[in-house]
């Protein structure tokens, strides 16, 4: 067995665990992750708290499982968003080029000019905390990537006979984009959905972090290691280790398997969509 | 009457790779252009189909001179041309069933209800088996897929054909079968044929009249690293063909 074929497993092990524990777990374990006991503040690692507990004595392995499944699914939608809205950007300023090009490039470049947490951060200062404004500002900052590479694609296909053929067809430009373009870079697309998914649970914990995302109460990987800066200084270790492990292992997990995909895809060409 | 009229074209307006050239080809006339490899018959052709936009120059079709190129031009004269490429592989979208590939001009110009007796019709003509219809591109031959291609080509019903190297890269007898279709299509509708190609005995035995496209007529540059075009091994001389194009430099 390769290096690579055991890195694929391994990445496909790991994120086969999480997703069952994000599933499962909320069903099957009647706790609750926002009980607070002050009894059981700070408790190290044990066998009735695996990961410890947290300064208000909340179970650590429970929230942690909570919170990645928030991150998760922020990750997934705001992927989702980003990569459709990239991808028709792209697709029409490289199809249609002339004016629509020049309009949707000069937005890209528009929004790539600001930093992007600077542009996430007042996209989420506009709403009130919660899942949906942290989605709304990972996908807008997140689109000019999947749009640039998209619209490169594109206008490398446009220029193949077979396009050529449709044109002469009677095909319109519509048409053209829809049924030869767009399939064409799907595939693309959709590597960079599943590449952005890390990222896009990164910004997730870095704008909880910085206590612009969801509200403090919430189990969120990012709002964990914000409230265990306090106790880290007096030496309890866990309750930043362990949030921070659940952001770090599935996210190289997820770029494991998308790493494997490009590989796949496209074993000569070095995609633009790296982490 | 197809006319091009003093057809500049390019790549690079500075560099035309044709430069005033005109040629006309008389209704239901099948005209064959011979030339070496890379001396612009391909974007003549390109040009003709209206693919191609022209520094300079005019395509009059059926008396009614082209409005634009590629989208710009109105459907029904995009539509008037069917165009067979050189190469199948590049011609055809990988993604797309060969019975698809053959009614894709129909579906997209709203003709949708006619595509499958169409399909029907022609499938036997170009030799495909229903086997081979249900197939993608990957899954046959270049012989094949370029049946596929000239089934394309005529399935919209066009009024005029172009075929760009048509032959070039498949066997004798799949190039006999293909030109046979071409012929029985032209003898059905009277459509006229630009037959774009360098091999002068099959388009001399093809074509009603063939056309020699001159070599050296070109001034070579030398800031772009290019020799100065000689006859290679694939213009035979001696042939006797009638220069009809007219080359000014």
């Amino acid at each position: 067995m390769g290096s690579r074929t055991r890195a694929l497993r391994v990445s496909a092990g790991v994120m086969a665990a999480v997703v069952l524990a994000v599933l499962v777990v909320p069903l099957a374990v009647p706790l609750d992750e926002q009980a607070v006991d002050l009894g059981a503040k700070l408790l190290p690692p044990g066998a009735a708290h695996p990961f410890g507990t947290d300064e208000v004595g909340r179970d650590l392995l429970l929230r942690c499982v909570y919170g990645l499944r928030v991150s998760l699914l922020v990750g997934v939608v705001a992927a989702l968003v980003a990569t459709v809205v990239g991808t028709a950007a792209g697709a029409l300023a490289g199809a249609f080029g002339g004016w629509p090009d020049r309009l949707l490039m000069r937005l890209v470049d528009l929004f790539s000019a600001v930093p992007h947490l600077l542009l996430g951060i007042f996209v989420v200062a506009l709403f009130r905390p919660g899942i949906w404004p942290v989605v709304a500002s990972v996908a807008v900052t997140h689109w000019l990537s999947t749009a640039r590479v998209v619209r490169a694609e594109v206008l490398s296909l446009r220029s193949r006979p077979y396009i050529d053929a449709a044109v002469s067809g009677g095909a319109s430009r519509w048409r053209v984009t829809v049924r030869h373009l767009l399939p064409a870079v799907l595939p693309q697309a959709g590597l960079a959905a599943v590449l952005m998914v890390p990222h896009a649970i990164w910004h997730e914990s870095a704008l909880s972090f910085l206590g612009l995302g969801l509200p403090t109460h919430r189990a969120s990987l990012g709002n964990m290691v914000n409230s265990a800066r306090g106790s880290l200084l007096a030496g309890d270790w866990w309750p930043t280790l362990f949030p921070g492990l659940f952001i770090i292992v599935p996210t190289l997990a997820l770029a494991g398997l998308a790493g494997a995909w490009r590989a796949r895809l496209n074993p000569r060409h070095r995609s633009e969509l790296t982490l | 009457m197809l006319e091009l009229r003093g057809i500049t074209a390019g790549y690079d307006p500075r560099d035309p790779v044709v430069r005033d050239v005109s040629l006309t080809i008389g209704d239901g006339e099948a005209v064959g252009l011979l030339g070496p490899s890379g001396c612009g018959k391909s974007t003549l052709a390109r040009v003709a189909a209206l693919l191609h936009r022209p520094d300079a120059g005019s395509v009059v079709i059926d008396g009614e001179p082209a409005r634009g190129w590629r989208h710009r031009a109105p459907r029904e004269q995009r539509t008037a041309f069917g165009v067979v490429f050189q190469q199948p592989r590049q011609s055809a979208d990988p993604r797309l069933r060969l019975r698809d590939l053959i009614a894709e001009p129909l579906r997209a110009t709203g003709r949708r209800a006619e595509a499958d007796t169409r399909v029907g019709e022609l499938a036997p003509v170009v030799g495909l088996s229903a086997e081979l219809l249900a197939r993608r591109p990957h899954e046959v031959s270049d012989g094949q897929l370029q049946r596929a291609c000239v089934a394309r080509a005529l399935v919209a019903r066009p009024r005029w054909l172009i075929c760009d190297e048509m032959t070039a890269m498949l066997d004798a007898s799949t190039t006999a079968a293909l030109v046979g279709v071409v012929e029985a299509y032209r003898r059905e509708s009277g459509a006229g044929l630009l037959a774009v190609g360098h091999d002068a005995v099959l388009l001399e035995r093809w074509c009603d009249r063939t056309v020699r496209w001159e070599p050296l007529t070109r001034p070579f540059t030398v800031s772009r690293g290019l020799r100065p075009r000689t006859p290679g091994p694939q213009t035979p001389d001696g042939l006797n063909t009638v220069p009809v194009i007219r080359v000014t430099q």
